[in-house]
């Protein structure tokens, strides 16, 4: 049955009797192309008026077929898959992906190649971060500090060019170490680079850390517990946000991170805000162990000198057949590693980057399943989003940091 | 690596004394605890690991199909579980076919829904009891479970605009060459295949000759 009521009509005069309308849901259709959406995603909200019923992400839009792909592959012409997952720190991925093979092979990585590595896995951080922060200060209706951000984030891509030769897909992480040692200078520029940031850090948290209309859009929205986090698989910055102090840096340290002093920051409340507060401080930690390397870096190697993975250097090249032989034979038929599996997992900026590499004793991976952390979080959307405003979607998406190519892979 | 082989033998006793009619066994590989359970007691399995003061797994990290099409129940479905509380990780296998369902574990993890949608679409494995097990990476409409080892590498159909019908369109895949995947094994390490040449070599004479 349905209430009558009694309405004033727009003139004023009063109606009778009224039937009441029965509001119908509506379905929206957030992407596949939208600039909050941070890639291509779409997103099916059932929507009660302004507040989200249902939100059921489609995602795919960027699959490509990696893993399939890297079944294809030697171990070596894999590698640059992984800068082309999540591309905005491409050098953590490779890094998960070489303590892989390297588990396998029970291969040693020369001190000064783990250091390089660690160095540039936090050049990596403050990529991710300072892209995520700037972002999603631009989701909610901040544009200024992108703009000031992707300044510093080209200057570090010219650190990334400088070692590698490419700005983004950067293909430098080897099975036993890096593929070459740092050019002349590049220290020292980066730590002067280390210098300079705080102050482009500043002028960014001045406008939009303690902005009004900032934490109105992001305190209290996206509320997740410690508990929910465990259920949901989140990892990196979105447990450590809901106040645990989870860092597998700390926690199963790989390469060089067990010498490096830093602290594993922690949010409060869980939402949106502390999120974001916890990466910009999370740089500054990053900040302090890229100072560390540089200071402690050792002299030596950069790759393991077993040349059954590694290619011989290139003045032997010149001079001996044995060792042309040798790199022909490693850049055609590649290595071949040893039957078995192994679930190797780094700190990448977005969380935890696992890859569980299945090998049957050949040249290529058996089968190689990447465990993205984005994937997790972006399937606790319709769980978080639920009774929220439409307008706080951007916010979410923000805050849980998702890429594209990691998430559809 | 933390988790050292003492700790992970006593985990692997402990997971085994406490689900013996449920799992077969563990191992320690590489630093790692592998468990094998059985497929259709998998939801018990992972809510004891979840559940009990010993083991604490209280985050489900991955879960992945691999492909054996030479077994007759071609494929392992693979957990892997994080404990938090004991820092220490746990890889857990059980077999599935294309047939029978497994049970779906999402009511133990949330954070399985997707990754069984995956398995589902990439593998063709089932989960009995998942709330909405559709296609999760592929296309709408897609045929096939592309990570399968006879899905081959190319696909079978491709996508384009046709300007006469103004829509995308999809085709059987045509190729202007053939996909070349290289075999660079060497034939003096085993490779499986006849050498050119070498067709008319008995099996005495191959025996001998491949031997490494």
């Amino acid at each position: 049955m349905k209430k009558q009521t009694a309405r004033l009509n727009p003139a004023g005069k009063r109606v009778e009797n009224m039937a009441e309308v029965d509001i119908k849901n509506y379905n929206i259709n957030f992407g596949p192309q939208h600039p909050a959406a941070h890639g291509v995603l779409r997103l099916i909200l059932e929507l009660d008026g302004e507040v989200v019923e249902r939100a059921d992400p489609h995602i795919g839009l960027l699959h490509r077929g990696t893993e399939k792909l890297i079944e294809h592959k030697t171990y070596l012409q894999s590698i640059p898959y992984f800068d082309r997952l999540d591309y905005v720190s491409p050098m953590n991925q490779e890094h998960a992906f070489c303590l892989a093979i390297e588990k396998l092979l029970g291969l040693e990585v020369p001190e000064r190649g783990q250091y390089i590595r660690v160095l540039y896995c936090e050049i990596g951080r403050i990529l991710n971060h300072i892209m995520n922060v700037t972002a999603h200060g631009m989701d909610v209706g901040a544009l200024t500090p992108i703009l000031w951000g992707f300044e510093e984030r080209e200057l570090l891509m010219e650190f990334y060019e400088r070692v590698c030769g490419a700005r983004l897909h950067a293909n430098y992480y080897r099975p036993g170490g890096v593929h070459q040692d740092l050019p002349e200078g590049l220290a020292d520029d980066i730590l002067r680079w280390c210098d300079n940031f705080p102050k482009t850090m500043n002028d960014i948290e001045t406008l939009v850390t303690e902005n009004r209309i900032f934490k109105q859009r992001n305190v209290g929205i996206g509320k997740v517990t410690a508990e929910e986090c465990y259920a949901l698989g989140f990892t990196g910055a979105m447990l450590r946000g809901s106040n645990v102090a989870w860092d597998l840096r700390k926690a199963q340290p790989y390469d060089a991170y067990n010498d490096m002093d830093f602290d594993v920051v922690v949010g409060k409340n869980g939402d949106c805000y502390d999120r974001f507060v916890l990466r910009i401080e999370e740089m500054y930690q990053s900040m302090r162990i890229i100072r560390q390397c540089i200071e402690k870096m050792p002299k030596g190697d950069v790759l393991s000198t077993d040349h059954t993975v590694t290619p011989p250097r290139r003045a032997n090249i010149k001079t001996s057949m044995e060792a042309l032989i040798q790199h022909f034979k490693l850049y055609t038929e590649g290595f071949k590693v040893p039957e078995g599996e192994v679930y190797a997992a780094v700190e990448a900026p977005k969380g935890e980057f696992g890859v569980y590499l299945v090998s049957d004793g050949s040249n290529k991976p058996y089968r190689c399943k990447i465990r993205a952390p984005g994937f997790a979080h972006l399937q606790a959307m319709d769980h978080v989003a639920r009774g929220h405003m439409l307008a706080d979607i951007p916010a979410l998406m923000g805050s849980f940091d998702i890429v594209f190519g990691e998430v559809d892979r | 690596m933390v988790s050292n082989q003492e700790t992970l033998n006593d985990m692997g006793d402990a997971i085994v004394r406490a689900l013996e009619n449920e799992v077969h066994g563990f191992e320690v590989a590489l630093g790692e605890l592998t468990v094998r359970a059985r497929a259709d007691k998998i939801v018990t399995v992972l809510t004891t690991l979840r559940d009990e003061a010993l083991f604490k797994f209280a985050q489900l990290t991955d879960i992945c199909g691999v492909d054996y099409p030479e077994r007759a129940r071609r494929f392992d479905v693979v957990y892997h579980l994080l404990s938090l509380k004991h820092n220490i990780r746990v890889r857990i296998k059980i077999l599935a076919d294309d047939e029978t369902p497994v049970p779906s574990v999402t009511d133990v993890y949330p954070a399985a829904n997707w990754y069984e949608r995956e398995v589902w679409d990439m593998y063709g494995v089932m989960f009995d009891g998942h709330p909405d097990l559709r296609r999760l990476l592929t296309d709408y409409g897609f045929q096939g479970h592309p990570q399968r080892k006879d899905f081959p590498l190319t696909g079978y159909v491709e996508l384009r605009y046709s300007e006469e019908e103004r829509r995308v369109v999809y085709e059987p895949v045509k190729l202007q060459q053939e996909f070349r995947d290289f075999d660079f094994m060497s034939p003096w390490e085993g490779a499986k295949y006849i050498l050119p040449g070498d067709e008319k070599a008995d099996g005495t004479a191959e025996s001998g000759g491949q031997e490494s």
